[in-house]
Formats: structure tokens, C-alpha cells, sequence
């Protein structure tokens, strides 16, 4: 932070004891006179684990901008945990204004609840994911089994470490990147690319309920020799535990993963705060905010702010989920569903 | 009306049966009445085809029989805790007295993560072991195996203790008495005291490790139709909006857990008649 950021910080700390006091000094008043106008609103947004030092950065920069055109303090306060989790939670009655969480699937199940319209999806650019990530291999220092590509992950001898593609939202990003490969490799042949993710899941000794768990496991208790991560995890990975510990791999093709956001509309309407949601949304696409999601590792949409950070994020060639897997609700009927391909890979093996 | 009417010693029986029905209703009657409904939804068939399947079955193998192995483990040696902890006295007795309740203490998951960081193959105690005995434990069903066994002791422990501590002397003199060696007084004066609590120990202990899942997730490996727990499953049914299949394996739990416990209080109850003669 700059000293000239740290004296702006001072004065709107000023600025907001000054109105503390004023709203004291209006509610003293409050008996005689008309209660002053509304000056503070109050944002939910629910997410999932790894955006949490995301926002935290986009909640201020969202704050001083509302407050700048507004004059009202917001306060956006954040809510982390499994995306599927969220989602129930959102469901089963949790007030959250915004859902920014790791797959469109888990935002179907909420609008399947009523609380949004099913086309949500197309009400903001870009799938509504202002900003993607990619699915990358996090390797020891070195490189030592020289895992370069997808293939390599099928050499005997080698251990992959993934989270369980039935509780983790990140997990099927990974597997379905693992099958587009083998579909493109081999010219689209479906029980090639069966095989193929049969064969990967034979080397992987643990599945992880989550991202973060697969992360511990890997970096931490010293298991497996390749982890496959999302991007963003991957960088914090490498800031966290020191770059002279892991690389990144990135393969030659992977999967364009699209964390989507959305306003909970039976939210916003109850509460009146869907004029401060939609603009918290929308500011996401901005380059100021465009910019905060690259410094965390989340690859950016703007093309001008993407081109500053092309050195941190390599070019490789992306599949989409609707491009390559007709969506997200056919890819988890069929892939992830009770007795889809994933619960057959198991049952066939043993 | 009149029959339900004796007049007692005490008074307030009737305002605090009506709270403690009311309080038992709220709290465990409701619940347990949602979940069985929701499982309801799926009709008597739906119900067996979400149950009866290989996953599921492997996971009711794997969850039942490794919680009753850490019990059976509990029994043993949570009764060796309590004997040393009630007959003797040494320095620093009250620490591990207190160590005891330290699985009842932690938060589940930081007992799980601290567990596998420590029978993981880097591990202080999973290293050794490998290097020893070729031993793979975290990641393993033998490290669910030690998770439920940790999470299980203080039952036992806790059950057994006071009865030890109540124990009369004067049986154990009177045995001694008759001629008894020490030997032939723990086995048929001590013991025999003591087996009610110790199943209920072990029946507790049992009870926890079937439901378990914080301590047990981190260290369990999760791979399907090996190392799944039956609330792993109920976690993933519920990551895929499945509420009425996650409900079934509830369902399905809570009957095997009642037909499990309600034979050991039979058996307890036989036992404590037996012993009372």
C-alpha cells in the first residue's frame, strides 16, 4: 500500500467515524425528527474456498466505488465453504445476496429451487464468469518422473493426487479436462477416453472430499508426485510453500473452467439490495476489478488486462464445458451421477 | 387419566414430564421424524434400491466393521486405562486423566488432520512404521480404524471408571478371604461388576465411530468400495442434490445402530440380572 493509499484509507476510517456519529446523533433525534435516509447496506456473497483472498481485495475496491457514486457505505460480507455446500446452503434458506461459487451446475440446482430464473446465465457477459482458470499439474521441484502432458500420468509409478469428483467441484473440472484430452487424442472415441480416465484414477492412492485437502496432501504430507490442481491453487501453492519446493506443468490441452457468479433475485427483492448486487456483479467486469483477479492468480477477461499478465498465464489450448460436454447438466447426469462413467471406472476395477 | 395420577413424594411431575417430552420431541424426536420422511419420499422400493447397492454395502462393511473393531480395541485397553487410573496412584495421574477427555474435546476435523499428519508415510509415526513393518496406516482402512479409536477410548474410560471407583472393598476382602488368589477375585468378583459398564462403553464407542466423519475424512483415503464411510456417502448424495437417497443411508444407519444397541442392552440387562443373583 502506498502512503498515499494509507492516507486515503485514514480519511474515509474518518469519514465513516464522523458518519458513526452523526447516525448517533440521528437516532437521538430520531423522537422529534423524520429518520434520516438509509446510509449503509449490507451484501452477502457466497462463494467457494479459493476465492476468499479474491474478494477480500474486491470487497474494498467495490466499497470505495460505491461509495464514491453512491455516498452509502457497503458492506459485503463473505461466506466460504464447498461450492455444492453453498449452494445447499443458499437453498435451505441462507440470505445471500450474490452467489459467486465454482460451478454452473451448482447455481442450476439453486435456480431449480426458484430463487432465480433457469436462463441465468446469459444475463451477464461471458457465461457470467467474469473472470476463468484452467486446470494445471503441480509438480515436485525438477520434475523429477518428467510429467510433462496428460499421458505421463498413466506411467506405472507414478502417483496423482486429486480430490473425489463426487464431493469436490474442482475434482470434475479435473477429470473432465483428463477426458477431453483423450477425446481429442484419439479422435473422439468414448471408450478410449473411458479407459483413459480409468487408468489415471488407478494411480491416484487418495481422494480428497476437496480441493484444498488434495492440496494439504500433496504439498504437505509429501504424497503422490503430481497434483492436479486449478490454476489459481496452484500459484498460491507456490507463493505459500516457496517456488523452490514445486512447478507448474501446464499441459497441452485443458479445460477452460468457468466459476460463474449470479443475484439471487428472491434475496435482493426481499431485501431491497438488488440495485447494490447488480453493480457489485458488474463491477467484476471492470478493469480495476479485472486486474485484482489476475494479481490472484484467476485468469482475466478483458483482453488488455489479460495481455499484462501473459507471462503469468500461458497459452494452451482450452476445451469449454458446453462446447465439449453439451453443458453442465449433462456432463454431471453422465459422468458424476450415482452409476455414471466415474462410479463405473470404480466398480469395474475391482 | 387417573391411572397416570399416583401422588408422589416429589411435586412438579407433571410439568416436568411435559417439558422433558416436549424438550425430547424438539430436539431428537423431530429431527430423526424429518429424516426418516424425507426418506419416505422415495417409497419402500425407491429406499431399497438407494440402499442395496454394491457402494453402499461396501461402505456399511467398512464403517460398521471398523467401528466395531476400534470398540472392541476401546474395550481392552480403555479398561486397562481405567483400572490404572482408579487403583493406583503415580506422579502426574491427574494429567492423563485429563488427556483422556481430549478426543471429546477436539474439534473432529483438527483430530483428523493432526492423525493423518502423523501416520502419514512423512509422519513421525507413520514413517517409522513403514520403515519397520512395511506398514502403510493414514490413507488406509486401518487408519480409519485408528481415527474411530481414538475418537472412542473416553467412552469406555469414562463408563468404566466410576463403577471401578464404587466398587465395595469388602467383596474383593471377602474373596480374599475365602481363599481366593488376585487372579480368581478380579475374574469373578471384579469383573463380573464391571462388564455392564463396559458394554455400554464399548456400545457407545461403537455408536460414535458409525456416525464419524471429520476425524475420519482426512486420514480414510476415500477410495470407493474400499476406504468410503457410509457419511461419505451421504456427502456426496447430498453434492448431488440427492436428498432423499442421503436421507435413505441415514435411515439405514439409524436402524442397524438400534438393532445394534438395543441387543447390547439386552444383553446387559441379562447380564446385570444374572449378576445380581
Amino acid at each position: 500500500m502506498s502512503f498515499r493509499d494509507r492516507l486515503s484509507a485514514l480519511r474515509v476510517n474518518r469519514l465513516s467515524i464522523g458518519r458513526l456519529s452523526a447516525m448517533a446523533a440521528g437516532v437521538a433525534l430520531a423522537m422529534l425528527t423524520v429518520a434520516p435516509a438509509k446510509a449503509q447496506t449490507t451484501l452477502l456473497n457466497v462463494s467457494y474456498d479459493p476465492t476468499r483472498e479474491f474478494y477480500v481485495e474486491f470487497n474494498k475496491a467495490f466499497a470505495k466505488k460505491w461509495q464514491a457514486e453512491n455516498g452509502q457505505t457497503v458492506t459485503v460480507k463473505q461466506s466460504h465453504g464447498g461450492s455444492g455446500k453453498q449452494a445447499r446452503s443458499v437453498i435451505d434458506g441462507l440470505d445471500a445476496d450474490v452467489v459467486t461459487l465454482a460451478l454452473a451446475y451448482d447455481i442450476d440446482a439453486i435456480a431449480d429451487s426458484g430463487a432465480l430464473p433457469k436462463t441465468w446465465q446469459a444475463r451477464l457477459p461471458n457465461n457470467s464468469s467474469p473472470y476463468t482458470s484452467t486446470i494445471v499439474f503441480l509438480v515436485r521441484k525438477g520434475n523429477p518422473k518428467q510429467i510433462k502432458d496428460w499421458d505421463d500420468l498413466l506411467k506405472p509409478g507414478v502417483q496423482v493426487i486429486t480430490p473425489n469428483p463426487k464431493t469436490s467441484g474442482g475434482a470434475r473440472w479435473n477429470y473432465l479436462a483428463a477426458w477431453a484430452y483423450s477425446l481429442e487424442k484419439n479422435g473422439n472415441d468414448e471408450a478410449k477416453a473411458k479407459q483413459f480416465v480409468a487408468d489415471l484414477f488407478k494411480n491416484v492412492p487418495v481422494l480428497d472430499s476437496g480441493a484444498r485437502g488434495s492440496t494439504v496432501t500433496f504439498t504437505q504430507r509429501q504424497l503422490g508426485d503430481v497434483l492436479l490442481a486449478w490454476e489459481n491453487e496452484a500459484f498460491l501453492s507456490l507463493q505459500e510453500f516457496g517456488a523452490d519446493k514445486f512447478d507448474i506443468v501446464v499441459p497441452s490441452l485443458s479445460i477452460l473452467a468457468e466459476p460463474p457468479v449470479a443475484v439471487v433475485d428472491s434475496v435482493v427483492d426481499r431485501k431491497g439490495t438488488r440495485k447494490a448486487a447488480e453493480a457489485y456483479l458488474n463491477f467484476l467486469y471492470t478493469p480495476e476489478a479485472q486486474e485484482i483477479a489476475a494479481k490472484n492468480f484467476y485468469r482475466p477477461r478483458l483482453p488488455e488486462v489479460a495481455a499484462r499478465y501473459a507471462d503469468r498465464f500461458p497459452n494452451v489450448k482450452l476445451v469449454t464445458i458446453d462446447g465439449s460436454f453439451g453443458g453442465w447438466r449433462t456432463a454431471q447426469e453422465k459422468h458424476f451421477a450415482d452409476g455414471g462413467v466415474f462410479d463405473q471406472i470404480y466398480q469395474k476395477g475391482r | 387419566m387417573s391411572v397416570l395420577r399416583k401422588p408422589s413424594v416429589l411435586p412438579g411431575f407433571g410439568l416436568t414430564l411435559g417439558f422433558t417430552l416436549t424438550y425430547l420431541s424438539l430436539i431428537v424426536l423431530l429431527p430423526l421424524a424429518a429424516l426418516a420422511l424425507k426418506a419416505a419420499g422415495l417409497g419402500w422400493s425407491g429406499f431399497w434400491d438407494a440402499v442395496l447397492t454394491p457402494r453402499v454395502l461396501s461402505a456399511f462393511k467398512v464403517s460398521f466393521g471398523l467401528s466395531l473393531a476400534a470398540a472392541a480395541v476401546n474395550a481392552v485397553f480403555g479398561f486397562i486405562v481405567a483400572w490404572v487410573l482408579v487403583r493406583y496412584r503415580f506422579p502426574g495421574d491427574r494429567i492423563v486423566d485429563a488427556l483422556v477427555d481430549l478426543p471429546f474435546a477436539l474439534p473432529t476435523a483438527v483430530a483428523g488432520i493432526a492423525l493423518s499428519a502423523l501416520y502419514a508415510p512423512n509422519g513421525w509415526i507413520g514413517s517409522l512404521l513403514m520403515e519397520w513393518f512395511g506398514l502403510r496406516v493414514a490413507f488406509t482402512p486401518l487408519g480409519i480404524a485408528i481415527a474411530l479409536t481414538f475418537i472412542g477410548l473416553p467412552f469406555v474410560v469414562r463408563t468404566v471408571q466410576p463403577i471401578l471407583q464404587d466398587l465395595p472393598p469388602e467383596e474383593e476382602e471377602a474373596a480374599a478371604a475365602l481363599g481366593a488368589t488376585r487372579w480368581q477375585a478380579f475374574r469373578r468378583v471384579v469383573f463380573p461388576a464391571l462388564l455392564p459398564a463396559l458394554l455400554t462403553g464399548f456400545a457407545l464407542s461403537f455408536a460414535r465411530g458409525v456416525g464419524e466423519y471429520g476425524s475420519v475424512i482426512f486420514i480414510a483415503g476415500n477410495i470407493p468400495g474400499l476406504s468410503e464411510i457410509l457419511p461419505l456417502l451421504i456427502v456426496i448424495k447430498l453434492e448431488q442434490y440427492d436428498y432423499a437417497g442421503a436421507a435413505a443411508v441415514g435411515v439405514l444407519m439409524l436402524m442397524a445402530s438400534f438393532v445394534l444397541l438395543l441387543a447390547l442392552n439386552l444383553l446387559q440387562a441379562w447380564m446385570r440380572a444374572r449378576h445380581a443373583r
